[in-house]
């Protein structure tokens, strides 16, 4: 039965277009180069895949934060109408009221070069260069102490980053879901 | 038909539970067994309810408002979202009014919103989706495109893996279910299998998960399973029937049935399928559940079964002693819910509740239970089950679980994750409703 249904559409197809094509699954994806789809391929996973080129240091990082991070955040990162960009270590155990920051829960440092390209500042994202990403992300890394006030951050030097949480999430997938 | 009408007959109107429950089947069998039971002495107001002359009020000496293009309940109705606080820069919330709605279906209007970065203004002709990363050929599809392959339409629910957060508190917070339980709805959603067009693209076989992302402000992004992008997963584009609503992904989102809301990407831009997860902040961060050890579980993905009751609930006033139907939703991120039972004296007996059909996977389905409230305290409860036998927790199998709640978090606050646990809400002897923990 289903098998007639087929053929017959496939027949009033080729009679319609007249160019004999059969029936088969549509197909209206349009093939694109890596290249001309770069702009929007932003991700940056803990392996590093998507890190891009350029470098910044704390210095340089707390002057972007100045200007456009400090009316959320706060002058030194410790929070305002936004949440606080530090402190909370050793709150994670109970009894503690938890503190989760940058430095206290987020498990690697590639997770705040991403989110901080793609989404912040607030009121303007993506408007950071990629120096710019990587000075803010080095200037919150420093007022966690999780590196010093003179490191350079770029694709190789955010690797190294050890963040004082990597270890601390259980999977629930693949296992129990 | 004879035999189902003695059946019928033969309901008893003695209570199934403690404090007045009564038999579900009053209400699945017809109006002349409820009409019986109402002249048993059920529901005495009755005969009591005034016999003043009719009057002919102005509405009906009038011509009323012609149809705007596009309708808004009446504003008598005065059925409205909770919206968040939009002065401070912060994440967007909106939250469905469940105390104010029945049946099974959220208008879209009324639909919950999170939306970190507000709802883009997106030009549809511009709009385009990009799969690429593990496949044989990188994609891009315009929405014309997409919108001609077959579409399929599927009700299912979408809540958000921090519902019901406030339930995660020292105390009760005392809020109404909008604001305990309203970051929760369910529509129709029509649009195009997933699966489809990923076919299309050739996925390598060693890709184990696909990065979603949208074309928000924040550029949104998940890292979901192969195995459900190929699954039950879709692109939809319509939301009961209209346009999806700007704040809930217009032009089109990824709908992951029974999945934690996030994860059904607004706004979807892009598909990048890898080998690993990306862990974007809202996978190991936000969505995250901390344990009392200190570490904290991440990757939570069904929601799970679940159900609250909608009428009476906390911030209501019950006018008198009598009848009522105690009514709420339930679902299963799992699947079907098989049953639902209620609670009337804090959990110490149940009875079986009527479940409004169709009864559909990973849908809301509405429950219903007959009840004569003597005008005493009582506690209320609802408890559901799913098709997989998942069985809805109480608090404190959940607290067991992930240890007692460290503080009192503001409403609006999200000290928890998937938090599907009883809800107990207390009738005191004037009728007023309030939040408990039982």
């Amino acid at each position: 039965m289903s098998m007639l249904k087929t053929i017959v559409f496939a027949a009033a197809i080729s009679c319609v277009s007249g160019t004999g094509f059969a029936a088969d699954a549509p197909k209206f994806g349009k093939p694109i180069t890596d290249a001309d789809a770069s702009a929007w391929d932003i991700s940056v996973s803990p392996d590093g895949k998507g890190l891009p080129a350029g470098s910044g240091t704390p210095a340089q990082g707390a002057a972007i934060y100045a200007q456009k991070c400090a009316s959320c955040h706060g002058d030194k990162g410790q929070g305002g109408v936004s949440p606080a960009l530090f402190g909370g270590q050793g709150t994670l155990k109970a009894p503690a009221q938890e503190v989760l920051t940058v430095g206290s829960y987020w498990p690697y440092a590639t997770m705040v070069f991403d989110f901080v390209r793609r989404a912040m500042p607030w009121n303007a994202p993506k408007s950071l260069t990629n120096d710019e990403v990587y000075a803010t992300v080095a200037y919150i890394l420093s007022l966690n102490g999780i590196i010093k006030d003179t490191d350079v951050l770029n694709k190789d030097t955010i690797m190294k980053v050890q963040m004082p949480n990597r270890d601390g999430f259980i999977n629930l997938y693949p296992g129990k879901f | 038909m004879a035999r189902a009408r003695r059946n019928a007959d033969s309901v008893s109107l003695q209570p199934v539970a403690g404090n007045g429950l009564l038999d579900r089947r009053l209400l699945l069998k017809s109006g002349m067994v409820f009409a019986g039971a109402m002249s048993t002495g059920i529901g005495g107001s009755i005969a009591s309810a005034g016999a003043e002359p009719l009057a002919v009020e102005s509405w009906s000496k009038s011509i009323g408002v012609p149809p705007p293009p596009y309708a808004t309940p009446s504003p008598r109705a005065q059925i409205a979202r909770i919206v968040s606080d939009t002065s401070r820069p912060g994440t967007m919330q909106a939250r469905t009014p469940h105390h104010r709605l029945d049946g099974m279906i959220t208008p879209a209007g009324l639909h919950f919103v999170v939306a970190r970065a507000g709802a883009p203004d997106i030009d549809p002709d511009k709009h385009k989706l990009l799969i690429h990363g593990m496949v044989k050929q990188p994609l891009i599809f315009t929405l014309n495109d997409l919108m001609r392959y077959p579409m399929e339409s599927h009700i299912r629910f979408l809540e958000c893996g921090g519902n019901s957060a406030p339930m995660w508190s020292k105390t009760p917070i005392q809020a109404n279910v909008q604001q305990l339980h309203g970051l929760l709805s369910c529509s129709e959603w029509t649009g195009v299998r997933l699966s489809t067009l990923l076919q299309e693209a050739g996925v390598d076989p060693k890709a184990t998960w696909m990065i979603a992302e949208g074309a928000d402000g924040i550029t949104m992004q998940r890292s979901i399973p192969i195995a459900k992008a190929m699954d039950d997963a879709m692109i939809v584009f319509y939301q009961n029937g209209e346009p999806i609503m700007p704040w809930n992904g217009y032009p089109m989102r990824l709908l992951l049935p029974g999945y934690e809301g996030n994860m059904n990407v607004k706004w979807l831009r892009r598909l990048k399928l890898t080998d690993t997860p990306v862990m974007a902040i809202n996978e190991s961060r936000q969505y995250t559940l901390l344990l009392d050890s200190g570490k904290a579980w991440r990757f939570y993905y069904p929601q799970e079964v679940k159900s609250f009751i909608t009428r009476p609930s906390p911030g209501m006033q019950m006018s008198s002693p009598g009848y009522y139907e105690i009514s709420g939703v339930s679902y299963s991120g799992h699947g079907r819910i098989s049953k639902v039972e209620v609670s009337a004296d804090g959990g110490k007996s149940w009875g079986l509740a009527a479940m409004q059909g169709p009864v559909l996977p990973k849908a809301l389905t509405r429950f219903r239970m007959p009840w004569n409230w003597s005008g005493q305290p009582v506690v209320l409860q609802s408890r559901a089950t799913d098709e997989g036998g998942n069985v809805q927790p109480t608090r404190y199998q959940l607290i067991a679980e992930r240890g007692e709640p460290r503080g009192t978090p503001p409403v609006g606050g999200f000290p928890m994750e998937h938090v599907n646990c009883i809800s107990s809400w207390a009738v005191d002897a004037k009728g007023a409703v309030s939040h408990v923990y039982a």
